[in-house]
């Protein structure tokens, strides 16, 4: 066993899960809400001569994206730090 | 120089340099042959990783189909990008960890089954086939276009090149030409999108002059908005307002959804992060891959109101009447050759006129038939770029469809000599026969790749759909359960893969083969398309696999104690050689 003990082996991956959970609530907003669901709400809205809505389905949701995962690319390598599982 | 000599030059280059590559990462030794770059850092195996997956289509069609749908082709836009978070988060790591190359291994040795083994080579195999079928097409018709050629003459040249290319660049080769490919292709579509941009709003970024205001030729703002002009010219022509789409709002969800989890499903995008040296790496080679495909699809959709606005114009005129068709510019008679473009004066005034409808439709007022393809395929003629931009597109259209091509061959030949031969049916053939397999699979897949690319009756598009539906329904359901519930045993996943798999084969298959014309919103289930009902695929292997997995046997505590190990990265070992 790479954890000192269950516990931390546990806690490892309930850390890690909320960290995912969160990261995709994002994703879900962005893209299915700001893009899809609330597009007409958002329309409304002008942004740097966009319609908001429009803007986030064609644009501001892909640099959502790059940005969730170079997010979960550093925390998820913290997280290993701090159990210490991480790769030698 | 012509145009002409141009491509052959650029294109000829271009070739070269791949060879180049593949000669030179070959020469380590003959292992390598079957190595498809273990330990390639992240940077370079996310950019091997974009030019993989941005194809041929991506490349040459998918500007034109935003060009037209408007607002509704961002589902293209954002369920083909955001499924690398799905990847990243969900996926990438775990299969990283647990350390052996194709996706079938996983869900066998997670299933400790055969018989899920055998049902995941048949969906990745099948989805490989299906997706480089649409490849062929791409650069049959690039080559017409500019060798001068009929399309099938095209296909029949590219299927030439791709394996000749896929048979002397091996497999280790692949990864390290990607790369070259990438740049090659991501140059050639910028430039053009760039200038564009700046003869159109005066902004270098095309994704900034997207929402900027126009500029006349003296260079000074008209006070009009590149998309508001665009809404008003399709509200002129009676069409739906560009911005805002015709496409019911959940169907536009589920297809992102599919096509979002179909991506992670994809088995040539996944086992490319089996490759990277650590766990840490294939974290973060997703994040790369998604930054180099993001570049360009952030500049698509720019790209595709730029276009339509100028096309419009071209054709209609100014004033919206109609141009004399002995006066449109050289690019309209240039793509007419090729049947890209069709123009058929229904009223006899000698002008032509795009509007709405069907060009067959007697009664509608459009006159014009373009093809999706012109979009990418003639922008630099129409912005009077000079004759290397053209030929920069050619190469450009090519490396997209290579690269693809070159990637799907690669997985269809281990998933037919290592998953099915080896590991499922002859398990005692030796490495000289697997090998064999290997070669004859690629040969098979290009040939099928080439009766498509000749064939194309909308029935590509349909196929494609078809793989997306069917890696979410089966493969991502199957994979995401494997690593986050240690409950789920081999009869769920099983049956979970079955049922999404039948469910969503049955729905495609009914509308898009059946019974065609009863293909409408209103005889759809949920109000949803044959190619979102993915999303609901999934959710019925999600439900299944549950259910059947609480009432059958618990899983063997030696996958439970693989599933624990695959969690963290410590202890991963090299990557693995394959």
């Amino acid at each position: 066993m790479a954890f000192e003990s269950n516990e931390k082996a546990q806690g490892y991956w309930r850390e890690n899960l909320r960290l995912v959970i969160t990261l995709l609530a994002v994703w879900f907003v962005v893209s299915y809400g700001f893009g899809i669901l609330l597009v007409d709400v958002l329309n409304q809205i002008t942004f740097m001569g966009f319609k908001l809505g429009f803007w986030f389905a064609q644009q501001g949701s892909m640099y959502v994206f790059v940005a969730l995962i170079f997010i979960y690319a550093a925390k998820a390598n913290a997280l290993d730090k701090k159990y210490n599982v991480h790769e030698d | 120089m012509d145009v002409q000599t141009l491509t052959y030059l650029i294109v000829g280059l271009s070739f070269a340099l791949y060879i180049g590559i593949a000669i030179w990462t070959k020469a380590g030794s003959t292992k390598e042959f079957y190595v498809a770059g273990g330990g390639v850092p992240p940077v370079m195996n996310g950019m091997a990783t974009a030019a993989d997956w941005m194809s041929a289509a991506s490349f040459i069609s998918l500007a034109g189909i935003i060009s037209f749908a408007g607002y509704d082709g961002s589902v293209y836009l954002m369920g083909w990008t955001g499924g690398y978070v799905l990847l990243a988060l969900c996926m990438a790591p775990y299969l990283r960890k647990f350390g052996k190359f194709t996706v079938p291994d996983f869900i066998g040795e997670r299933y400790y089954s055969q018989a899920a083994r055998t049902v995941a080579v048949v969906c990745a195999i099948f989805i490989c086939f299906t997706y480089i079928a649409g490849q062929m097409r791409g650069v049959g018709v690039v080559f017409s276009r500019f060798l001068e050629v009929e399309v099938d003459t095209g296909v029949y040249i590219g299927m030439a090149v791709v394996f000749f290319y896929a048979v002397l660049g091996g497999m280790k080769g692949i990864t390290y030409t990607q790369v070259a490919q990438y740049c090659v292709l991501i140059f050639a579509f910028m430039v053009p999108a760039i200038f564009l941009s700046v003869m159109m709003t005066g902004h270098v970024l095309p994704q900034i002059g997207f929402g900027a205001e126009l500029i006349d030729a003296a260079g000074n703002g008209t006070g009009v908005y590149l998309l508001d002009k665009l809404d008003g010219l399709s509200t002129e022509l009676g069409l739906a307002p560009y911005t805002d789409g015709s496409k019911s709002m959940i169907d536009v969800f589920a297809i992102t959804a599919a096509l979002m989890v179909g991506t992670a499903g994809l088995p040539h995008v996944i086992v490319r992060f089996f490759t990277v040296p650590r766990v840490k790496d294939a974290r973060s080679s997703a994040g790369w891959a998604l930054v180099f495909i993001a570049i360009m699809y952030t500049t698509v959709p720019a790209l595709a109101a730029f276009s339509r606005v100028n096309m419009i114009e071209t054709i209609n005129g100014t004033d919206g009447k109609g141009v004399a068709h002995e006066q449109a510019p050289g690019w309209v008679q240039n793509w007419e050759k090729t049947g890209l473009i069709k123009w058929e004066d229904k009223n006899a005034d000698g002008l032509m006129y795009y509007g709405k409808g069907k060009i067959e439709d007697a009664a509608a007022p459009n006159e014009m038939k373009i093809d999706n393809d012109i979009i990418v395929l003639a922008t630099p003629e129409i912005a009077n770029l000079p004759a290397w931009v053209i030929a920069l597109v050619a190469a450009g259209g090519l490396a997209a469809a290579l690269s693809t091509s070159a990637g799907l061959l690669l997985v269809i030949s281990t998933s037919v000599s290592h998953d099915l031969m080896k590991k499922g049916f002859a398990p005692n053939i030796s490495d000289k026969q697997e090998l064999l397999y290997a070669r004859i699979a690629a040969a098979v897949g290009i040939v099928i790749a080439g009766y498509f690319g000749v064939n194309p009756p909308g029935f590509v598009a349909a196929v494609v759909a078809f793989a997306f539906g069917l890696a979410a329904s089966s493969l991502f359901p199957a994979i995401v359960m494997g690593i986050f519930s240690k409950k789920m045993n081999k009869e769920g996943a099983i049956a979970g893969m079955v049922a999404g798999l039948a469910f969503t084969t049955c729905y495609i298959v009914y509308f898009k083969f059946v019974n065609p014309t009863g293909n409408i919103p209103a005889n759809w289930l949920f109000g949803i398309s044959p190619e979102g009902i993915g999303m609901i695929g999934m959710i019925v292997n999600f439900v299944v696999a549950a259910l059947v997995a609480k009432l059958t046997a618990a899983v063997p505590a030696h996958v439970e104690a693989m599933v624990d190990s695959i969690r963290f990265p410590k202890g991963a070992g090299e990557a693995s050689d394959h």
